[in-house]
């Protein structure tokens, strides 16, 4: 067995909580270029120019990109090799979400319930997805998750009958309603089978996908195809401003199903969609 | 365009619709547990922490500074969370509007019989907008930590119209 001691845990997502929120991710900062290329629109053009040097600036100065430095949403590959010396994991990632957020000078945004509504002021709790798969390694992934576009994602249970397009109906019209709400250009995690909450958690996975790479199946590579351009015929736009970026990328995720179900979840990423990771 | 706070009538109605402003002056924060509070005192008929003529209301809660900052990054909040309190702020005074996203009718019809705006700053360029920021003071409602009600002098702070004077509106 390989042992990790859990003080290191809490140092590297306390690092990740950071370098997610300050950092933007490269194919995300080359999305923005690429539309402001495309755009025909001038208030299009300058607000992605904007766009473009707020990350800048956040790079710069390792300030947030965003205000909202969102709920700490981690994922874990745990190896069925490895064993964590002292905190238990849940504990060691909560305490390093906690450091992370208040020497990265992240804003603390999670209320202890969800009607009394009292600040945490550390952040915490996470929300931690656990994978147990082969090997000696531990990965953590942080995916920081603003709710401007967490609020505008949506579930369906469609039925097997409303087939493919009822699937794209829901996806559309997601979008459609979310505006400019998400802050676009967004990107569009889809779930697909599965039960409930498995079809949530694909769309959420979904968000994790650089922009450009595609889902290996072709199938569903033409999908994603389609519904990008689709999207970006809504004239919905940079900031809501309309023109043709809407979406730098709709990724889906799919999971096998039961004979009477579809489930399908569409969770709406920012143009600060945010994540980092490390294996140990 | 660049415009000054605050705002006198003349100069709101020359603004256009989806133009791009520049604001400097003083302009003030708040979201939605402080615009919770400011009903409950007009309820109750106390005086407003800020005088709302020609002032700006920006919906927005800022991250901590670094010790070396005035203001950590501040960006827009979704505007249709404050949309259950504005139709009251509005009849109180409050004219000016900054957030993101679309209102509700109810909202956008208040705006328009006041002569109001409603902008929009850029969801998400909340390190750039800080930048604009040259002072912050925390005016009411500490406790409510980011959420507190804040008066900040910015400079250039760059907002789109949404909906005019004359009720139009891009949404
Ligand atoms: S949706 Fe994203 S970019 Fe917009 S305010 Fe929230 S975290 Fe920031």
């Amino acid at each position: 067995m390989r042992k990790i001691k859990s003080s290191i845990i809490v140092e590297e997502v306390a690092k990740l909580c950071i370098d997610a929120n300050c950092n933007l991710s490269s194919s995300i900062y080359n999305g923005y270029k690429e539309a402001k290329l495309k755009e025909r629109d001038k208030l299009s053009k300058d607000v992605l120019e904007i766009l473009i040097e707020n990350a800048d600036i956040a790079k710069n100065e390792q300030k947030p990109i965003c205000q909202d430095t969102g709920m700490a949403v981690v994922f874990i590959e745990m190896g069925n090799k490895v064993v964590i010396e002292g905190d238990l994991l849940e504990v060691a990632i909560n305490k390093g979400v906690a450091k992370g957020y208040e020497e990265g000078y992240l804003r603390k945004s999670v209320v202890k319930d969800p009607i009394r509504r009292e600040n945490t002021k550390d952040n915490t709790p996470a929300v931690i997805h656990y994978n147990i798969v082969e090997g000696d390694k531990l990965k953590i992934v942080v995916a920081p998750k603003g709710f401007g576009s967490e609020n505008m994602s949506a579930l369906k249970m469609l039925m097997p009958s409303d087939g493919m397009e009822g699937v794209k109906d829901v996806i559309i019209n997601t979008v459609k309603n979310a505006g400019a709400n998400p802050c676009p250009p967004i990107i569009v995690g889809v779930g697909i089978g599965g039960t409930m909450e498995k079809s949530a958690l694909l769309a959420k996975e979904a968000l994790l996908r650089e922009v450009g790479e595609s889902n290996k199946d072709d199938y569903w590579k033409s999908v994603e195809e389609e519904m990008l351009q689709k999207i970006n015929k809504l004239n919905i736009g940079v900031g809501g401003f309309g023109g043709m970026t809407t979406a730098l990328s709709v990724n889906i995720n799919t999971y096998p199903t039961h004979i009477a179900g579809l489930p399908v979840a569409v969770n709406i990423g920012c143009h600060v969609t945010r994540h980092s990771e490390i294996i140990l | 365009m660049k415009i000054k706070t605050p705002l006198s009538n003349e100069d709101a109605k020359k603004l256009k619709l989806s133009e791009m402003v520049y604001i400097t002056g003083y302009i003030y924060t708040l979201r939605d547990a402080g615009h919770k509070k400011l009903v409950e005192m007009i309820e109750k008929g106390e005086k407003m922490p800020f005088d709302f003529e020609g002032n700006i209301m920006y919906y927005a809660g800022p991250c901590p500074n670094k010790p070396n900052e005035v203001i950590g990054s501040i960006g827009p909040t979704t505007s249709i969370r404050m949309d259950k309190y504005s139709p009251t702020l509005i009849k109180e005074g409050l004219k000016f509007m900054i957030g993101k996203g679309y209102r509700n009718d109810e909202v956008n019809e208040t705006i328009d019989n006041c002569d109001g705006i409603y902008f929009v700053a850029i969801g998400g360029a909340a390190a750039k907008m800080s930048k604009c920021v040259k002072s912050v003071e925390i005016i009411a409602f500490e406790e409510l930590g980011t959420e507190a009600l804040r008066k900040l002098y910015v400079e250039d702070l760059p907002v789109v119209v949404a909906t005019n004077c004359s009720g139009e509106t891009i949404y």
